[in-house]
């Protein structure tokens, strides 16, 4: 298939190239999740006390439930300066499958949000006396657990990009569906520091990953020939 | 199989679906309550008491049946939601419109009514027992789709969407049960269990089970009633309704 139709995967490339671009061309709106997710980390602290211990023990749950707000942040940005400007439509018309397209856009946004969110999570997670032995873990789930994010994340935004006050409803509808990856990361991470191997969780998160790689694609390019209806 | 065929055409026939549907609402709606009448006084009057929570047992007559109801009224909408988004069927839409609210407010009574029981089983009002967990993430799942609804303008896109929404929560619920069940034997190993019970006796168990029928029965009426609404609102424009309402009103 891809030999009969090269233009699937160059489609795929120009559209990731593009958004990318994009991307690095507004570098303030790139860093604006991780600050938002260091400041909301170093809220947790100042809120409960400096206490190491109590941090240490909180510390899985709260780096995920951190890392599903400031994806649910970021997500609004996924198609609506495309929706604004009329290229999204321009998408929904001329690349076929929509798949292709929506992949690459939900990809990009995963390089430039989940990807740098890993990245610094050992910062982040320094802050809250997370055990050192329970980083790498921590790094990994976050690897495995921030595209399933953007994948269903990217699902709610299609459906309500068309909207003029999406946002809360995009927060209100992915929630919920977010609730087993912040389960099965936070589990990884607490898994590691009670001594117990997470390979069961880090597997599970691999094999939801798998399932929604295929399905929320589909589901996102519905959405977004609804929204553009 | 041409009954079959003229059947399905005709689901897509507002107008005939809501004449059959009144004709059939009354009945249920007479069938589901005498059922409930008899199930819950069976259920909370004559049963015998349970050997280790006494009569405080008696709410899981009223707690079980709104709780499968939560969870059937999903599935309900996520099948109507393929159907609507596959053949385009009114009908499939319009259950979407009016399932939600009615699920939703099953959801809220099973965990009311799992709080008031809690009380005195678990000397607490709320546990994060796995099953309270998921039946909490279901209300939101609820409560994303009717939110959604009210927040597109147009009523087609506001369909499709809701369509959508419900089929990506349907394929989702399984993983999100799964996953609380696992987080739960992680962090909370010795819950006491409701369900661990040794199997009911017949004589607690045949009321729960015309109780749930009932219930089953109670919900198809109100269904009905919810698309026979919708179904007046988007025709409220053609002959057949105003007639129907002039006759009501004379």
């Amino acid at each position: 298939m891809w030999q009969r139709h090269p233009s699937v995967s160059r489609a795929f490339a120009a559209q990731l190239r593009r958004d990318l671009t994009i991307a690095f061309r507004a570098p303030g709106e790139l860093v604006n999740p991780l600050m938002f997710y260091i400041m909301g980390i170093a809220l947790f602290p100042l809120g409960v006390g400096p206490g190491a211990e109590r941090l240490a023990e909180m510390a899985p749950g709260v780096l995920w439930v951190l890392a599903l707000l400031s994806t649910l942040l970021s997500l609004d940005s996924l198609f609506r300066r495309d929706f604004d400007d009329g290229t999204l439509e321009q998408l929904v018309l001329n690349v076929d499958p929509l798949f292709t397209g929506v992949l690459a856009k939900v990809l990009a946004h995963w390089l430039v949000t989940g990807l740098p969110l890993a990245i610094l999570s050992p910062v982040a997670a320094l802050l809250l006396f997370l055990p050192a032995s329970a980083v790498p873990t921590l790094v990994a789930a976050l690897l495995l657990g921030t595209p399933i994010l953007s994948l269903l994340g990217a699902v709610g935004a299609a459906l309500t990009v068309a909207l003029k006050r999406g946002g809360l409803l995009l927060t209100l509808i992915t929630l919920p569906l977010y609730v087993p990856v912040l389960i099965l990361g936070a589990g990884a991470v607490a898994a590691q520091i009670n001594g117990v191997d997470p390979a069961a969780q880090l597997a599970w998160l691999a094999s939801i990953l798998a399932l929604m790689l295929t399905l929320t694609p589909f589901a996102a390019a519905l959405a977004l020939r609804v929204s553009l209806e | 199989m041409s009954w079959l065929v003229t059947w399905w055409h005709r689901l897509s026939s507002p107008r005939w679906f809501f004449t059959v549907s009144r004709r059939w609402t009354g009945p249920l709606l007479t069938l589901g309550l005498i059922g409930m009448l008899i199930g819950l006084g069976w259920g909370l009057a004559i049963a015998p008491p349970d050997y280790l929570q006494g009569n405080s047992f008696r709410i899981m007559y009223l707690h079980v049946p709104t709780a499968i109801l939560a969870e059937s009224c999903y599935l309900l909408m996520g099948v109507a939601g393929a159907i609507a988004l596959i053949w385009r069927i009114k009908l499939a839409d319009m259950v979407l419109v009016a399932a939600p609210p009615i699920g939703a407010t099953f959801c809220a009574l099973a965990l009311l009514t799992g709080a008031i029981w809690g009380r005195p089983t678990w000397g607490t009002w709320w546990v994060w027992d796995a099953r309270t967990t998921s039946m909490l993430v279901l209300l939101f799942l609820y409560f994303g789709v009717m939110a959604l609804r009210q927040a597109v303008p147009r009523e087609e896109s506001a369909g499709r969407a809701c369509a959508i929404l419900a089929i990506v929560g349907m394929v989702n619920i399984p993983i999100i049960k799964y996953s609380v069940d696992w987080w739960l034997t992680l962090h909370q190993p010795s819950t006491f269990k409701l369900t661990g019970a040794p199997s009911m006796p017949s004589e607690m168990y045949l009321p729960l089970l015309v109780s749930v029928i009932s219930f089953y029965l109670f919900f198809a009426a109100v269904l009905l009633m919810g698309i026979g609404n919708e179904i007046l609102r988007r025709e409220q424009r053609t002959q057949w309704v105003n007639e129907l309402m002039q006759g009501r009103s004379a």
